[in-house]
């Protein structure tokens, strides 16, 4: 096997959980005198285990779905031409990776390799155009926050720029509080580097002294490739800025799971030690922030963008829709053939994600759902929109981190919305009234409804104290807080008119809202369903009684056939109608 | 008790150390005891009830002691749109435990958690950290079974 000049294997956490660690592990000891190395990932997390052989001749093969036992790995280091992968024409098309560029093809731990690959050039030109002109490239490029709320990066770090103070602060907010995105995580397991190199430069331009990295502990693997870009910073000096006496003070915090820790205050107090809760502003943090010093805090993403736009914050702005510029990560998950991050140009379409890049059956999905407990959900029949902050928001949904949950239409919208206002009931910090007694009303009534107890002014009342609790509440989690309940009833309300008005559940995903049949023509009488049923509601008749089922659903995944399935309420069998 | 947290002074004794001390105890013994929250008070100078007010706050921090195997299922968006509900009750139902307990012989945990971060293979779940997904319910018990057999 001469034409192999190294083997990478991903082992991201994604990669991880695939089996990279097996695949790995074989690689080493059978690979010979061929170099293994473990790299990040390229966000097809759908073909992980991910492995890629560079060849002498200066071209890459990469195979996906790979498997650790020997023979396969043989067949690999043959240059096997079965399992190969290569990213789909119409996809590869639509994508423009500029922030991602270097996302699984390097070494994240190796800071020689970042450098051979054009890493710290950004900063080294930071220096030359002097924090001013830092900040001039910055604002001219248009970027925009990638945390949620999408406040211009060149203006925020004017402002803590123009302080003066003995400490200025600058926070990287690696929260990733939306549960369903993970382009942070991402960022951090495979470009450490690059994310610290572009906040180094924002430390240059504003003139922070001290650097906190909030990272939430679910993410160790992110944590501990971060821990190793740092001590290699320090190690070849990159803490020292010109014109500096002291070094930069970094230091990693993890977070301990407060989904309101990622509002800006709220992480400045979780920060200073306390309980996590938000505070009314002004004062804002660039003026009094952690421990009264001028504070800025900006999201991993936008950090790992800083690099790019200091390139070339021309090419950058040309990106792109007219109030959003660059590229965006997606997260994709949910629904689809191919979950995973796509790095694409603001102002693409959302067909194009959902279907040409998340490979999505067209008529197979009922809507998207962005921003996560923030956001809303977004209908197929308005997939033309292009993505960008400004026409989300039109539609009631919002841009958020990135994440993008495909929902199939086989989910309840109601029961989505129930999910949603169930975590945010329990996020709220409980310090603003109608954030905390009214998420909990609205999950209390999305409970009765899904669980069979809704009445039809359940709706109308939803909407009402859904326009209150936005208007009642300190922080962007109680204003935002409705959103998911209140795009389901503007999109999906005969859904919900289902549930409150005519008893049943439209996709029976609602346990008590549908039945559970066994459909004797497709019974073979295995009996494998009667002993499987952990309640016994299965007769040797082979009929479910629905007034013993749980709707555990245990019977279908068992029956060989497919034989029992969740139906309309009132369509399956009860002992008690005896019928 | 004294000795048993001396660990502590790796750490600082300011306020903003607080949730890194709860941390650290935290994962030495795997839940933050009552004695524990006096040897915190003491370090820190802190009053009993502050931290008690701090911990609660913060879903990370446990007060009861996690199995040998802790399993956390996720229970985020994509994991929940992908049928969480059901990974859960059939872990409840094959263990005899739910959400927050451990069971009788101390070897399994069961903890809901947010998000792992593994979305994209949804329903997820782990064990001690190790993360498995596109979780079913065959697959779910295979894992269960596995660690069972280490333990006996
Ligand atoms: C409840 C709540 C949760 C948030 N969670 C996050 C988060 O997990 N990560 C993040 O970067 N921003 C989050 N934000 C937004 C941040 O407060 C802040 O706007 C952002 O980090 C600023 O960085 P940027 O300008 O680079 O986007 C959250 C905001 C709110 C109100
Ligand atoms: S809106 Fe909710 S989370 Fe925000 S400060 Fe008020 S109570 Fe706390
Ligand atoms: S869904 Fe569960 S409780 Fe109902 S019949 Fe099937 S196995 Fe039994
Ligand atoms: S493979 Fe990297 S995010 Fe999934
Ligand atoms: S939603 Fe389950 S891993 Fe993210």
């Amino acid at each position: 096997m001469p034409d192999i000049k190294r083997i990478k294997v991903g082992t991201a956490s994604c990669g991880l959980a695939a089996g990279a660690a097996e695949v790995l592990d074989a690689f080493q000891r059978l690979s010979g005198s061929i170099p293994v190395v473990e790299v990040g990932c390229i966000g097809h997390c759908y073909a992980e285990p991910m492995v890629e052989l560079e060849l002498n001749d200066g071209t890459s093969i990469f195979y996906s779905s790979v498997k650790g036992d020997e023979k396969s790995v043989n067949a690999i280091l043959g240059l096997t031409e079965t399992g190969r992968f290569q990213v789909p024409a119409e996809r590869a098309a639509l994508e423009k990776l500029n922030v991602t560029r270097l996302s699984g093809s390097i070494d994240p731990k190796d800071i020689e390799e970042y450098k051979a690959n054009g890493g710290f050039s950004s900063l080294k030109k930071a220096f030359e155009l002097k924090p001013e002109g830092v900040i001039e490239a910055m604002k001219r490029s248009g970027l925009r926050g990638r945390g949620g709320a999408g406040f211009p990066t060149g203006n925020k770090w004017s402002f803590l720029a123009a302080k003066k103070a003995d400490e200025k602060i600058l926070i990287m907010n690696a929260d990733e509080g939306d549960p369903g995105a993970f382009m942070d995580r991402s960022m951090m397991e495979c470009v450490p580097f690059q994310v610290m190199e572009g906040m180094l430069i924002g430390a240059y331009a504003t003139g922070a002294t001290r650097i906190f990295i909030y990272c939430r502990a679910e993410y160790p693997l992110a944590i501990k490739h971060l821990n190793i870009a740092i001590n290699e910073l320090k190690k070849q000096g990159y803490d020292r800025l010109p014109g500096r006496e002291k070094p930069l003070d970094i230091q990693i915090k993890e977070g301990a799971g407060a989904f309101v820790c990622g509002e800006e205050t709220a992480m400045i107090a979780s920060l200073e030690g306390k309980r996590g809760q938000p505070r009314f502003r002004p004062p804002f943090p660039t003026d009094s922030g952690w421990n009264t010093y001028p504070t800025a805090i900006n999201n991993v993403e936008t950090f790992a963008n800083v690099p790019v736009v200091i390139a070339d914050p021309d090419a950058f702005a040309a990106l792109g829709s007219e109030r959003s510029k660059g590229t965006k990560i997606f997260a994709l998950a949910g629904d689809l053939k191919y979950p995973g991050l796509t790095e694409v140009p603001m102002g693409i379409t959302l067909a194009d994600i959902v279907y040409k890049i998340g490979g999505a059956e067209p008529g197979s999905v009922k809507a998207v759902q962005t921003g996560g407990p923030s956001g809303g959900c977004i209908p197929a029949d308005k997939f033309d929109v292009k993505v960008d902050y400004d026409s989300l928001k039109e539609l009631g949904a919002i841009m958020g981190s990135g994440g993008l949950i495909v929902i199939g239409n086989n989910r309840c919208m109601v029961e989505t919305a129930r999910y949603f206002l169930d975590f945010t009931h329990r996020e709220s910090c409980g310090k603003c009234t109608f954030c905390r007694v009214g998420t909990t009303r609205m999950f209390e009534t999305l409970e009765n409804i899904t669980a069979g107890k809704g009445k039809p002014e359940d709706i109308d009342f939803l909407v009402d104290i859904g326009n209150k609790i936005r208007k009642g509440s300190l922080c962007a989690l109680g204003q935002t807080a409705p959103n998911p309940a209140l795009s389901t009833i503007r999109y999906f309300r005969n859904e919900y008119e289902a549930h409150v008005k005519d008893g049943y559940c439209p996709t029976f995903q609602c346990a008590a809202l549908s039945d559970v049949r066994l459909d004797p023509d497709k019974c073979v009488k295995c009996r494998l369903c009667i002993k499987t049923c952990p309640v016994q509601a299965i007769g040797d008749d082979f009929k479910v009684d629905n007034a013993k089922c749980t709707r555990c659903n245990t019977c279908m995944e068992v029956c060989p056939k497919k034989a029992i399935s969740r139906v309309k309420k009132g369509d399956g069998f009860s002992s008690n109608l005896s019928k | 008790m004294g000795n048993e947290f001396s660990y502590l002074s790796e750490i600082g004794t300011e306020k903003g150390d607080l949730i890194k001390g709860l941390q650290l105890v935290q994962s030495r013994e795997g839940y933050v005891s009552d004695d524990a929250i006096r040897a915190i008070s003491k370090h820190f100078s802190i009053a009993e009830a502050e931290i008690e007010g701090v911990l609660t706050f913060y879903a990370q921090f446990k007060r009861t002691k996690p199995g040998k195997y802790k399993i956390c299922v996720c229970d985020g968006t994509a994991c929940h749109i992908k049928g969480s509900i059901l990974i859960q009750d059939w872990l409840s139902s094959a263990l005899g435990i739910s959400d927050g307990q451990t069971t009788e012989d101390g070897i399994f945990s069961i903890e809901t958690v947010a998000c792992l971060g593994c979305c994209s293979l949804a329903p997820v779940m782990s064990v001690n950290g190790k993360v498995y997904g596109k979780l079913n319910r065959k697959s779910l018990l295979k894992i269960l079974s596995d660690y069972r057999k280490m333990e006996e």
